[in-house]
């Protein structure tokens, strides 16, 4: 990516109203930075997906089956039969364009194909000449296409520029949520073996070894071994991290990079410290090692499939029940569809917190909670012994990840821990937070190496905000609870603000948690030395 | 071509209907056939439509959230924009379709000035002249109700009374009829804006024009060339009893009046028109947040192909052996 444009020529080039004329001409320009690769054969055919070959998106000839054509329009049928939602949105938008404006990756880059209502209607137009009336007989006139390898292509593109975030289902007047269509114009896209590297090798991964980087039992447990060694180095205290224990109480899942990535490995260590500090009877899993789950932006199927170990090994260990870590769309996945797709889990007991005996009902038939769930109740009642200047280090602003705010509403539990945690928090825009947040431009899959200038464009709106509040308050941290965001962020604000670094709530938590028996803290968790002005704690 | 064709379009059935009726005494045909056809239309196409959308399931709980869920006891939940309950949902569902919830969120975004700073400016005409023209249309289609009912409901008198108010000419102008129009003059010139115009189609033009023609021909009717009230609703009794009145003495203004809203009624169902409908089922907002308090079943889940942990264990028993993680094939307890 030597010849990334500079910041403020990227963002002289955005132009928000589009060249005259109108979308129904199917063309695209792969440009270099802005599309994702195609997926390994390997791995499609571990999964045993669809029309499995070597393929690339920049390839003249995409090797589609002969029928490709009656396979996708067939499918679509099949899904309009099988999802109410779809048939609605394809049916109902009225192009207001009351979402235009609201997509991260059309505001970075005016392409005026990123507005949701465009990017629906590279869909509904295929739905309105095959599916119609009017569209069979009106044709263009009716807003119809053919569908063609052009519009093939066109979705691929378009479709993997989505980042599923729903901001703009925020603001629809009908509820039109683009996440839905476009993870049926995935759905779509599979059915021809069209789909990317990053979504289809993690899942893969996933699908084999448990989690997403292929990490096979013993070096899971390696590296679980390397963090208790900088707990022990930072506190003096032996931390144990349980695997695959038969009978814990709880089953704890998290995001594979919080153990192999970096800002994430911190929050692992806050992990590790509370769960050691309350005396948590807790197991990690090596075969469900993974929460996050790739499987949901390629198809509902290959998302259950994954899903599927979670409850299983819940099972096996015959623990009451499950907390989760850190994560995002795997968030969606848990709220929303994990019970529906391998429910009931009628072998596990409702959530009660073992230290404060709170009854965690909202989660009494998925038998799941989110860990700041768990935390901001263990705040509330006084269990943890937080010194808040251990983060005097750093001016503190939160981002709302997509999914635990939009799918979930996992708004205040976050801020909750923050301000008890932290002394200096500070909110950005009330545009660009809670159920208006903005997406880091990397979710759904689209974080890879080959899409960053589409990445960068996607995430300048999340980017202008923390510069505003680094600007305004000298914010020099953005906390963040997404697996995705600890990854996609901190390159993000190198190029568009520079000076911010990202972590996650329980990197937070660590640091201000006194825990008993602890040696006199030099440094936080990032080996930096803390600046505040610790009460010195036995 | 967006715009030219769908406005000739509406025009031609007006001089079909208007040349038809003063030239060739298409009475008949405009005041009794076409009617009937295109209400027959209506019908077909709406209870197709409604059951095909009520007969597809929706097979997970996608609610969109926008506010704080229930979980904690000590955090403020949000009832309304996270509705845990199936009184939150009500309410959600009220103030989307009485106050259109979501579109008075609206806000616009631009990059201003030298340093293109993104900036975010609430931007709520939109909501404003969608709440006008969809609350006027609705007060007018009430009024009209007068037409089809006898003896006519205090109410509706009441509404039409309040409705015209400012009684300064004979007849009185309905406040109704003046915003209804002011309301569709701006969703029409809001579609001329370069980007509402890239995302526009023909069909969006089409509905505009049509129902614009609805109202011009519905206000020369009341206000130029008049009708006589009595005979109209005899007539139009006709009409619903099937037992039409063959009587050919209005004026073409009302045959014109009649037939674009028959036009207007049968493309409805085959239209975007059907939001009013839809916006019931959406859900992303008719249903609860409560997906881990309570099952959400999917009547099509089927069982996939999984990686069990007897396969995971057998394909990596070395490396848990020697990373000495228990395995089950040698638990002997």
């Amino acid at each position: 990516m030597g010849k990334m444009e500079k910041p403020d020529e990227m963002k002289k080039a955005i132009d928000l109203t589009p060249k005259k004329g109108d979308w129904m001409t199917p063309e695209v320009e792969l440009k270099k930075g802005t599309y994702c690769y195609g997926a390994p054969l390997k791995h499609q055919k571990y999964l045993e997906l669809p029309n499995p070959r070597e393929w690339q998106p920049h390839d003249v000839d995409w090797k589609l089956p002969e029928n490709w054509k009656d396979i996708i329009l067939d499918g679509m049928a099949k899904l309009l039969k099988k999802n109410r939602a779809f048939k609605l949105f394809m049916d109902i938008c009225v192009r207001c364009g009351a979402c235009a404006d609201k997509c991260h990756f059309f505001i970075g880059s005016g392409d005026p194909k990123n507005m949701p209502v465009v990017r629906a209607e590279l869909l509904r137009s295929v739905y309105r000449r095959y599916f119609t009336i009017h569209g069979r007989i009106l044709g263009k006139l009716a807003g119809a296409r053919d569908l063609t390898v052009d519009v093939l292509k066109e979705w691929f593109y378009y479709f993997y520029q989505c980042t599923e975030c729903r901001r703009c289902s925020v603001f629809c007047p009908y509820g039109i949520d683009t996440c839905e269509i476009t993870m049926m114009a995935r759905e779509l896209l599979n059915l021809v073996g069209c789909n990317i590297q990053w979504v289809v090798e993690p899942a893969s991964n996933c699908f084999r070894t448990g989690n997403h980087l292929g990490v096979p039992p013993h070096a899971f447990k390696e590296t679980l071994g390397f963090a208790l060694d900088e707990i022990r180095d930072l506190t003096g205290i032996n931390v144990e991290a349980p695997i695959n224990k038969k009978g814990a109480e709880v089953l704890f899942i998290a995001p594979s990079a919080d153990y192999f990535a970096s800002p994430h490995w911190y929050t692992l260590l806050g992990y590790l410290m509370l769960f050691h500090e309350i005396g948590l009877d807790y197991t990690w899993s090596a075969y469900a090692s993974e929460g996050g789950n790739f499987g949901l932006f390629h198809s509902a199927e290959l998302a259950k499939r994954l899903n599927a170990k979670i409850y299983a090994e819940a099972k096996r260990l015959k623990v009451k029940w499950i907390l989760g870590g850190e994560c995002g769309h795997m968030w969606r996945v848990i709220h929303q569809y994990m019970d529906t797709f391998n429910g009931p889990a009628d072998f596990l007991e409702v959530p009660v917190s073992p230290v404060t005996g709170t009854k965690f009902e909202h989660a009494k038939s998925t038998k799941m909670i989110h860990i700041a769930e768990f935390t901001a109740d263990l705040i509330r009642h006084n269990k943890l012994n937080l010194d808040k200047s251990r983060n005097d280090n750093w001016k503190i602003t939160f981002h709302d990840s997509c999914n635990p705010a939009r799918s979930m509403g996992l708004l205040e539990e976050p801020r909750y821990i923050i301000k008890n945690t932290c002394n200096h928090f500070y909110e950005m825009p009330e545009n660009t937070i809670r159920e208006k947040t903005f997406c880091c431009g990397s979710g759904a899959g689209l974080g890879a190496d080959e899409n960053l200038e589409m990445r960068l464009k996607g995430g300048m709106p999340r980017a202008m905000a923390v510069k505003y509040v680094k600007e305004k308050y000298g914010v020099n941290m953005l906390a963040c609870m997404c697996a995705i965001d600890k990854a996609a962020l901190p390159p993000l604000l190198d190029y568009w603000v520079s000076g911010v670094e990202v972590c996650g709530v329980h990197e937070l938590v660590g640091n201000a948690l006194v825990m008993k028996g602890e040696k006199k803290r030099e440094t936080n968790l990032r080996g930096e030395p803390i600046k505040g002005d610790s009460k010195d704690t036995k | 071509m967006k715009i030219i064709l769908p406005f000739f379009t509406v025009v031609l059935i007006a001089c079909l209907v208007y040349g038809g009726t003063r030239y060739l005494e298409g009475h008949i045909l405009f005041g009794i056939i076409v009617p009937y056809i295109c209400f027959a239309l209506a019908i077909v196409g709406f209870v197709v439509k409604i059951v095909k959308w009520a007969v597809s399931p929706v097979p997970f709980n996608i609610t969109t959230v926008c506010g704080q869920q229930k979980s904690l006891n000590f955090l403020r939940h949000s009832p309304i924009e996270s509705p845990a309950s199936r009184c939150g949902v009500f309410f959600r569902m009220l103030f989307e379709v009485l106050f259109f919830r979501s579109l008075l969120r609206n806000e616009k975004v631009e990059l201003y000035g030298k340093e293109r700073r993104l900036i975010y400016g609430s931007d709520r005409y939109l909501w404003i002249f969608a709440i006008l023209f969809h609350w006027s249309m609705l007060i007018i289609l009430l009024r009209h109700l007068k037409l089809f009912l006898e003896p006519i409901p205090h109410w509706i008198i009441m509404l039409q009374s309040l409705d015209g108010i400012f009684q300064s000419h004979i007849p009185p102008v309905y406040i109704s009829n003046v915003l209804v129009f002011i309301g569709l003059v701006f969703l029409f010139l809001r579609r001329l804006k370069r980007r509402v115009m890239y995302i526009s189609l023909p069909s969006d033009f089409f509905v505009l024009f049509l129902i614009g023609g609805v109202i011009v021909s519905g206000m020369l009717l009341r206000y130029v060339y008049r009708a006589d009230i009595l005979l109209v609703k005899a007539f139009l009794f006709g009409l619903i009893y099937l037992n039409p009145i063959p009587y050919t003495g209005f004026g073409t203004m009302f045959y014109t009046h009649l037939c674009l809203i028959s036009v207007l009624i049968a493309y409805l169902p085959y239209s975007k028109l059907m939001h009013m409908a839809g916006v019931f089922l959406s859900p992303t907002r008719n249903l609860r947040n409560d997906s881990r308090a309570r099952r959400y079943i999917n009547p099509w889940n089927y069982p996939v192909k999984e990686h069990t942990y007897k396969e995971w264990e057998e394909e990596f028993k070395d490396a848990l052996k020697e990373a000495d993680i228990p395995l089950d094939s040698e638990d002997k307890g």
